[in-house]
């Protein structure tokens, strides 16, 4: 049993690019989704699953990494980003009838996907993702699955099958600990995630995707979606774009200018 | 009138009420009847401040199990107390556990979860919650469609406000039947963080917040926070050398805040910075980097050297107040 070989889970998410502007669209009000990426947040999931992996001599001692995604035909791209740092197989999960679910929608789609994937021990994640940036999927998906959930780690560690990991909350730092199978969000604080190399990237060209739709994972499409979502975006408005204000540059008073800005808006 | 349940942690801070629930107990009162559900005792003094907030109800376990896993068990608490009183919504903060504890309630309860609330209204037959998405490019108005909204709200949603005459409560003591997952992830050890003696970011009117151009020297930051009365804060850059606490950083992994004003100091203003602060009312840049793109979204920026600027504003309030 002691450091046997691992069957590990990463949620990997296709994200609109925070570089460019972000908008809302259509009726519903979702999201936008052209010029998107994998989830920076989540580039810290997958290396502290590889990081463990590695650690049982990687995916020639039989230790699983799966890169899973939810999204539509464009969100392979986060899979296959993820199979060229060094996931061992990736699992898309794609489907019209997903446009548009809340988390609660989500979780209950990546919860199936995950059973198709037999015992897992650990499902990992990152703390947030970069477009909907509730944290609240984790956190979801730990209770579906009955999995132990330890969240916002800043340090992961395996032993055998015990996971310990830090988390530092503004009141308390603490230490949790729980056996496998577990669920762990990781914080960008947890680790350096690496890049992808040259041989990452020719390696993952044979790397198996395996794609699903609802019905594979026995979900219809009133499950999911719209239609299965329990929230709903009922208005939205953008807000108007902050622009610069007066520049000044020193020339030995600015400090002084600052206060007299200060004391106009009522600030001293 | 439905039940709204306001879930209240009294495990680590025992014997009052926070300023946050108090604001969550005003919002609950609005829409229905207010219910209390409270992880740990009900101090007679904790009972006094829930009854003058109209409190009708107060369901309370002090089971062990609580305080010694995370999050779970709290949301299995919550889930079975909510259900038990046929609440129409639930509403927690919107701490990392008030969030999780919101997610979980969702999942047994088969109810709609939105997070990170501004502000909460009645519609006079639902809560319709406000908040600000895509790094504070939109403010969305988002409402449950399941029978119960289980709803996070950030701090100063509403100005907390006694009921018009106090009540006394109910009090009912619920035994928790906690799922085996649920007692899973053991908390081994927990350390209290130390206290900086400034406000708290999310509380403060004013921040100053330091970035890598302090180079290690926190001190010109710190003495324009104290001379303002302002919460100190940091970019990822400054926390990550160590300077300072990362409890202090601001921005899309760090604390998002949004107060009257922000002064940016040494901090050039990358996308996951502006992400945590750009909703501030009002924000005063200051960067020897003409070129920095903090500026693009400052009311006032100083193009000058911090350690110059921000000693030379100290003493200048100082000499203005006398
Ligand atoms: C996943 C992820 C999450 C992140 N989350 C966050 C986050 O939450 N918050 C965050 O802040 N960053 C975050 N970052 C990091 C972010 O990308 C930037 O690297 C970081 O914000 C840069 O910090 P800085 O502006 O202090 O440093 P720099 O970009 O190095 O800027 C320093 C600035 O100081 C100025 N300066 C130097 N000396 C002086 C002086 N004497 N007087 C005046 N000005 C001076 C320089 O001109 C420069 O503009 C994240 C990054 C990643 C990848």
């Amino acid at each position: 049993m002691e450091n046997s070989a691992l069957n590990i889970v990463v949620l990997v998410k296709y994200v609109p690019d925070a570089q460019f502007d972000r908008h809302l669209t259509g009726d519903a009000r979702t999201l936008d989704r052209s010029e998107s990426i994998l989830s920076e947040l989540d580039e810290y999931a997958l290396e502290a699953a590889l990081a463990l992996t590695d650690a049982r001599g990687g995916a020639k001692a039989g230790n699983v990494v799966t890169a899973l995604t939810l999204g539509p035909a464009s969100a392979a791209a986060a899979v296959k980003k993820s199979l060229q740092i060094g996931a061992t197989q990736g699992l898309h999960v794609t489907d019209d009838a997903l446009a548009g679910s809340d988390a609660s929608a989500t979780s209950l789609a990546l919860a199936a996907a995950i059973k198709t994937l037999g015992p897992v021990d650990l499902v990992i994640t990152g703390m947030a993702s970069t477009d909907g940036e509730t944290s609240i999927i984790p956190a979801q998906l730990a209770a579906r699955l009955g999995l132990a959930q330890i969240t916002f780690a800043s340090s992961l560690e395996l032993d055998g099958t015990t996971v310990s990991a830090r988390r530092d909350g503004d009141d308390f730092s603490e230490e949790i600990q729980a056996t496998l199978p577990a669920l762990v969000s990781v914080t960008d604080q947890a680790n350096d995630p690496r890049y992808p190399n040259f041989k990452g990237i020719l390696a993952a060209k044979k790397k198996k995707v395996t794609t699903v739709s609802l019905a594979d994972l026995g979900l219809a499409a009133s499950d999911v979606g719209l239609a299965g979502s329990l929230t709903r975006v009922t208005a939205a408005a953008e807000r108007p774009a902050r622009t610069a204000g007066t520049i000044i540059t020193d020339s030995g008073d600015a400090g002084i200018q600052l206060v007299d800005f200060l004391a106009a808006q009522k600030l001293i | 009138m439905t039940a709204i349940v306001v879930y209240i942690d009294q495990l680590d801070a025992s014997g009052k009420l926070s300023v946050t629930a108090t604001q969550l107990l005003t919002v609950a009162r609005g829409a229905g009847e207010a219910v209390a559900v409270v992880a740990g005792g009900v101090a007679p003094e904790l009972l006094n401040e829930l009854g003058a907030y109209g409190v009708s109800r107060v369901l309370h376990s002090e089971q062990a199990e609580l305080g010694q896993f995370l999050v779970a068990p709290k949301a299995d608490l919550v889930a079975q107390a909510a259900a038990a009183v046929a609440a129409s919504a639930v509403l927690v903060d919107n701490s990392a556990a008030g969030k999780e504890i919101a997610a979980r309630v969702g999942v047994a309860l088969n109810a709609g979860v939105i997070t990170d609330a501004v502000s909460v209204s009645y519609d006079g037959e639902a809560l319709v919650a406000h908040k600000s998405v895509l790094a504070g490019s939109y403010t969305v108005e988002a409402r449950a469609t399941s029978a119960v909204a289980v709803i996070s709200v950030k701090a100063h949603s509403v100005e907390a406000a006694p009921a018009a005459a106090a009540v006394i409560p109910a009090v009912e003591l619920v035994d928790v039947a906690f799922a085996p997952s649920s007692l899973a992830a053991r908390v081994v050890t927990r350390t209290p963080r130390a206290a900086s003696g400034r406000p708290e970011l999310e509380d403060a009117r004013i921040i100053v917040a330091g970035g890598r151009g302090v180079d290690g020297d926190f001190t010109p930051v710190e003495e324009l926070a104290d001379v303002l009365g302002a919460a100190v804060g940091a970019s990822r850059a400054a926390t990550d050398a160590g300077w300072i606490s990362h409890a202090s950083q601001v921005g899309q992994t760090g604390k998002k805040v949004s107060p009257q004003l922000y002064i940016s100091v040494g901090i050039s203003g990358a996308i996951q910075q502006k992400a945590g602060m750009q909703t501030s009312k009002l924000i005063v840049a200051v960067n020897k980097d003409a070129e920095s793109p903090i500026f693009e979204i400052a009311d006032f920026g100083i193009v000058g050297d911090l350690f110059k600027v921000l000693p030379q504003a100290v003493e200048e309030i100082k000499k203005r107040r006398g």
